[in-house]
């Protein structure tokens, strides 16, 4: 069975990373192929790595309070490359009333402060299993 | 009132402590995974020596507190961290935080400020005055500090990258004001105080919101301990700081090593630089977080005043106590607020705060209960002040200085972390010093580890944080939080474009590329800036000015 493999992104100028690397080593203790893109990506260039890594799974984590635009990117240009079964999920401070509108986007995993890592461990398994099935391992 | 069922969370509570019990595993550990005895005594402390290692308030190395008389003399400083949106905006809430009571200002920039880049460049999208006040250029200082006098207040600024062209626009409105007033410009920087962060080490261990390479980082940090020394000889120019170390997933004893290793380096990079170690070092101040282990903290501030103490008399010579003495402004910790049960968070920051009082912390700022989930609205903001109110006026602790010292576990855990402190001072030493270690990563992985452990030792219960995993409620109401709107972004770039319009272009680009050719050189960068704001350069000029000269940082992405 191939491994589900996630590019771990931190997008626009903030550089809190500790979630990210946190989960980034969570799912590789899963068994997941991880990859962390580092600080400070554009939205382009995390696409670009989803692309060239032959990603299963976006996961974007955001503090900043920059997710409404940051996200709706990611998820055009995932369009726009034919990339739309790539899960986007997101991490990070995210207001309530921002949920449903990243939701329409069809941003379904969502975790906020305090969620366990297990949580998304299991989330993207559950998610991302299908797709990593069907795809014919290289 | 929030839990669904008081007997069903008891029963979880008690099957869980009998369990480990009848296995004889239950340890006692500090949420840094120090092991804590049943009972410390005498024995514990038998090598202590009163006059050595303690000392009365005051006195030489400063366990107990810099000040002979505590709190009696002069309370803390409650300054509380903030800003958001336009300078406008943030100026109204300093007016009310200063009507409410607060002693002190502390400015929070959003996150182009912090890097150095306009409102109008493409990596600002989504972040102009989210997390922090979007400051431009000049005229937005202006505005930010309008109607405040900076010469009857004190105004700490959490900026790094770009310190020196933020104080540059500090230093200017200060200039202009007291112009206003008829006195000389000379004048108002002799007597003016305040801080700034400045601190770029902690930015390439833990917050990563850096520009430059260490090394020019470093310059443009001497270039301002020479030109404070001379110029406003009452500035902190450092404000070391464990905080954003202690965030990213250090333990206490790692935020004390790194923190203080980092200021050793500071000091160490400004006597090369040809500076008497006792013209700048008086200067230097620390900044620690306040964690929700009470008595660790405790212990951590205590520690930390007698290793600088040793530090600047044994290894730098310095001989104005004022260089010995460690002085330190305290946050409570960010990272411990959930947003489960949020209400829950004053609890935790009225803790975190009594900690860093019963430490000595010159200044304070307690968080509000919101920030799991957004910048605090006012009424949150306030609530977190008169936490520090209550304690300062109705607690009682302040009419004792050091009320903790003596007692041998506080007393033992306080030399533990000293000693852990010391053999991280070796390692460091051995590496070449700190900007050797950040380099190879060294500091980075320690913490990355850390964090990682405590995250395992969260998820297996070992570790419980109330409302998250345990005495979880079924049901929560949200609670109303600050929106920022992205018309912010919008109002700063137009502000920006009609600067561009109506300002001297000739005289901006002569100032920057003077900035530029100081920078190849060896000149002072702080007056080079200071002409570049006179003339309204913006931040995100004066930054690529340099980034030109110094290139830019990417550190090596590791998991």
């Amino acid at each position: 069975m191939p491994k589900v493999r996630v590019v771990i992104a931190k997008p626009g100028l903030d550089g809190h990373d500790r979630g990210a690397r946190v989960i980034a080593r969570a799912l590789r203790d899963a068994g997941m192929e991880v990859i962390y893109t580092g600080l400070r990506q554009t939205p382009e260039q995390i696409v670009s790595a989803a692309l060239q890594e032959d990603a299963d799974v976006i996961g974007l984590s955001i503090l900043s309070g920059a997710h409404m635009h940051i996200c709706p990117r990611v998820v055009e240009l995932l369009g726009e490359k034919g990339m739309r079964d790539v899960i986007v999920v997101v991490g990070g401070i995210i207001p309530d009333v921002d949920i449903p509108r990243l939701n329409a986007l069809g941003i379904h995993g969502i975790f906020l402060p305090g969620t366990p890592m297990q949580d998304v461990v299991e989330f993207i398994r559950r998610n991302a299993r299908a797709r990593a099935e069907s795809v014919p391992s290289s | 009132m929030w839990l669904k069922s008081a007997g069903t969370i008891q029963f979880d509570w008690m099957k869980r402590a009998t369990t480990a019990d009848a296995a004889g595993q239950r340890s006692f550990r500090t949420i840094s995974g120090r092991t804590i005895d049943e009972l410390y005594t005498p024995a514990d402390v038998a090598g202590l020596d009163y006059q050595r290692d303690l000392g009365d308030p005051g006195q030489f190395p400063y366990t107990r507190g810099i000040h002979r008389t505590g709190y009696r003399g002069r309370l803390w400083t409650m300054r509380q961290f903030s800003g958001f949106g336009t300078p406008e905006e943030t100026n109204q809430r300093y007016q009310h935080l200063l009507r409410a009571g607060g002693t002190g200002l502390s400015v929070a920039f959003d996150l182009p400020t912090l890097m150095g880049r306009d409102p109008d460049h493409p990596l600002s999208l989504g972040e102009v005055g989210k997390c922090g006040v979007n400051v431009t250029s000049l005229a937005d200082m202006e505005t930010l500090f309008d109607g405040i006098d900076l010469g009857s207040i004190t105004t700490s600024m959490t900026i790094n990258s770009p310190a020196a062209m933020i104080f540059a626009m500090y230093l200017v409105v200060a200039e202009k004001q007291a112009l206003r007033r008829g006195s000389a410009q000379g004048g108002a920087w002799q007597t003016l105080s305040g801080t700034i962060q400045n601190d770029i080490l902690k930015e390439f261990i833990a917050q990563k919101e850096y520009i430059y390479p260490p090394r020019p980082s470093m310059r443009l940090i001497t270039d301002i301990f020479r030109f404070c020394a001379a110029e406003v000889p009452k500035w902190n120019t450092i404000s070391v700081s464990g905080y954003h170390i202690r965030e990213a997933g250090a333990t206490a004893a790692q935020e004390l090593a790194f923190t203080l290793r980092d200021g050793v380096e500071y000091v160490q990079y400004g006597i090369d630089a040809g500076l008497d170690v006792d013209t700048f070092a008086p200067r230097i101040s620390f900044f620690f977080n306040a964690h929700s282990d009470f008595f660790e903290e405790i212990a951590k501030y205590r520690a930390a005043r007698r290793i600088w103490a040793h530090v600047m008399r044994d290894r730098f010579k310095a001989s104005n106590p004022r260089s010995l003495q460690l002085r330190f402004h305290t946050q409570t910790a960010g990272v411990s607020l959930t947003a489960q049960q949020p209400y829950n968070n004053v609890v935790r920051t009225a803790l975190q705060a009594l900690s860093a009082v019963l430490g000595g912390t010159q200044s304070l700022h307690t968080n509000s209960l919101d920030e799991a989930l957004a910048l605090p609205t006012a009424e949150a903001a306030t609530l977190a002040l008169r936490t520090q109110q209550i304690i300062a006026h109705e607690t009682g602790v302040t009419a004792e200085v050091d009320p903790l010292g003596g007692s041998y576990f506080v007393e033992t855990l306080t030399r533990d972390l000293e000693d852990e402190a010391l053999a991280y001072f070796d390692t460091i030493d051995r590496m070449g010093g700190m900007v050797a270690a950040i380099e190879r990563g060294y500091p980075q992985r320690e913490i990355a580890e850390s964090a990682y452990a405590f995250q395992q030792a969260v998820e297996s219960r070992g570790q419980i944080i109330v409302g998250v995993n345990d005495f979880v409620a079924e049901d929560e109401a949200s609670i109303g939080i600050l929106y920022i709107d992205d018309t912010t972004a919008e109002r700063q770039i137009a502000k920006l474009q009609r600067l561009r319009a109506s300002r001297d272009n000739g005289a901006v680009r002569k100032a920057l590329d003077a900035l530029a050719d100081g920078a190849r050189g060896e000149a002072n960068t702080m007056p080079l800036l200071l002409d570049a704001v006179r003339a309204y350069a913006t931040i995100g000029e004066m930054c690529d000015a340099l980034r030109v000269v110094w290139g830019e940082y990417e550190e090596t992405p590791v998991i």
